[in-house]
């Protein structure tokens, strides 16, 4: 298997998007540098959009993510409720 | 010379405050949480007030509900004041664009004369009752017992106050400020506003916060907004009016958006204690049943033959979302 990752600017914004993501996927590593978190997971990732939203307390669009997002690695596969990031191939 | 660039990263020493790290532990707190969670003053009270010496300033004892912690009622939208004044100054720029596109074209005489008249004799004269949950929630506020719920009754209270305003330029749009004299006197004499303008009064005096917030919150907003914002409001844009649903949109956003942070209140207070699910579950009963007659004159006059058949639709949902909050109604 090899690893995805996803790295975003720290920031408020961010915090309850990372807390999210490391709640759904409990195999996911967040390495913090700074202004910025890694997190890397073995496989696959997927973010969703129901515990974002619930963590911030109003409707989230995965759209939002792009704005404090650095880069990614993995296909990506995105729909209105998850953004999944895997090696498909 | 060589010069060697490096990135050192510097771990804070702390990551929130220590009142905020005893409850979450120590990592990055939101700002909802440290603008929240034990603000309220709770020691070091020198002197009693003046005019309730029997109690302290900020004191647990002014409503008959108890919970271990006050803090548990917090708020699902996670306002504090930086996060509500940008969601709600969201919501005024769109419903200032659509007064601007509504006055600029001259929609609102395209109205049928009939739908301005409901709305003017309908929608008008609730600027008075609005004030009335302006002064319920502004007592919350002053009165009541940690941050978590008093802070977010001071933006309903403020909330109510905007309604107030809205409702004030529609009577503007539609007739001019002559409406608003004419619904100031059906607030004050007409047969039809009688009920609810004796029921505000008498919530307005009453001792008990939390029964404020029942009486307020959950039962008059409970069944009055989704008769008039919701029933009444698809009715004007049916036949016509939807000049009159552009101008009471952020009515029916906020009812929506505030309903959901009303339940979380008393879901949690309901589900703390048997004692606090029966207080409550009374309060509910014992305010419906004034509200509903109050609604019955003014569901006559903005449904007409139907108004029976509407309010019993309503007052059904309301039962149905009480039951589903842990209350016996």
């Amino acid at each position: 298997m090899s690893k995805v990752f996803i790295a975003f600017q720290l920031n408020e914004d961010t915090r309850p998007i990372i807390e999210a993501v490391l709640a759904d996927n409990p195999h996911a590593v967040a390495n913090e540098s700074p202004a910025m978190v890694k997190i890397d997971a073995e496989g696959s990732l997927v973010i969703k959009r129901e515990s974002i939203e619930e963590l911030l307390g109003r409707d989230f669009d995965l759209q939002e993510l792009q704005v404090n997002l650095i880069t990614i690695s993995g296909h990506l596969d995105e729909d209105d409720d998850q953004f999944k990031l895997s090696w498909a191939n | 010379m060589e010069i060697d660039l490096r990135t050192v990263a510097i771990k804070p020493v702390r990551n929130t405050f220590d009142h905020i790290a005893r409850r979450f532990g120590d990592k990055p707190a939101s700002r909802y949480q440290e603008g929240t969670y034990d603000v309220q003053q709770t020691d070091i009270f020198h002197y009693r007030p003046m005019w309730e010496p029997e109690l302290q300033l900020f004191d647990k004892r002014r409503t008959k509900v108890e919970m271990k912690d006050w803090y548990a009622l917090k708020d699902p939208r996670q306002f504090y004041y930086g996060a509500w004044t940008i969601a709600r100054a969201r919501q005024q720029d769109a419903a200032e664009s659509s007064f601007d596109m509504i006055e600029e074209r001259g929609l609102a005489e395209l109205v049928p004369s009939e739908l301005k008249q409901t709305a003017l004799d309908v929608l008008v004269p609730l600027r008075h009752m609005e004030w009335g949950g302006n002064m319920g929630n502004s007592y919350i506020c002053a009165y009541g017992y940690g941050t978590a719920i008093s802070q977010p009754c001071m933006y309903h209270g403020m909330d109510h106050l905007a309604v107030a305003q809205y409702l004030t330029r529609i009577g503007l749009v539609l007739d001019g400020p002559e409406a608003l004299d004419v619904a100031k006197e059906a607030w004050m004499s007409a047969a039809m506003w009688q009920p609810m303008r004796r029921h505000v009064e008498n919530v307005l005096v009453v001792q008990d916060w939390f029964e404020i917030f029942v009486a307020q919150n959950l039962v008059l907003e409970g069944l009055t907004y989704p008769l008039i914002y919701d029933y009444l409001d698809g009715d004007f844009s049916a036949n016509g009016g939807t000049a009159i649903s552009m101008m009471t949109r952020f009515m029916g956003e906020w009812t929506t958006e505030t309903a959901k942070w009303i339940d979380a209140q008393i879901k949690v207070a309901a589900a703390e204690s048997p004692e606090n699910k029966a207080l409550l579950s009374d309060w509910v009963r014992q305010y419906r049943t004034p509200v509903l007659e109050a609604l019955v004159p003014i569901a006559a006059r903005a449904f007409g033959d139907k108004a029976e058949s509407v309010l019993a639709e309503v007052a059904a949902q309301f039962n149905a979302r009480c039951t589903k909050l842990g209350l016996a109604v």
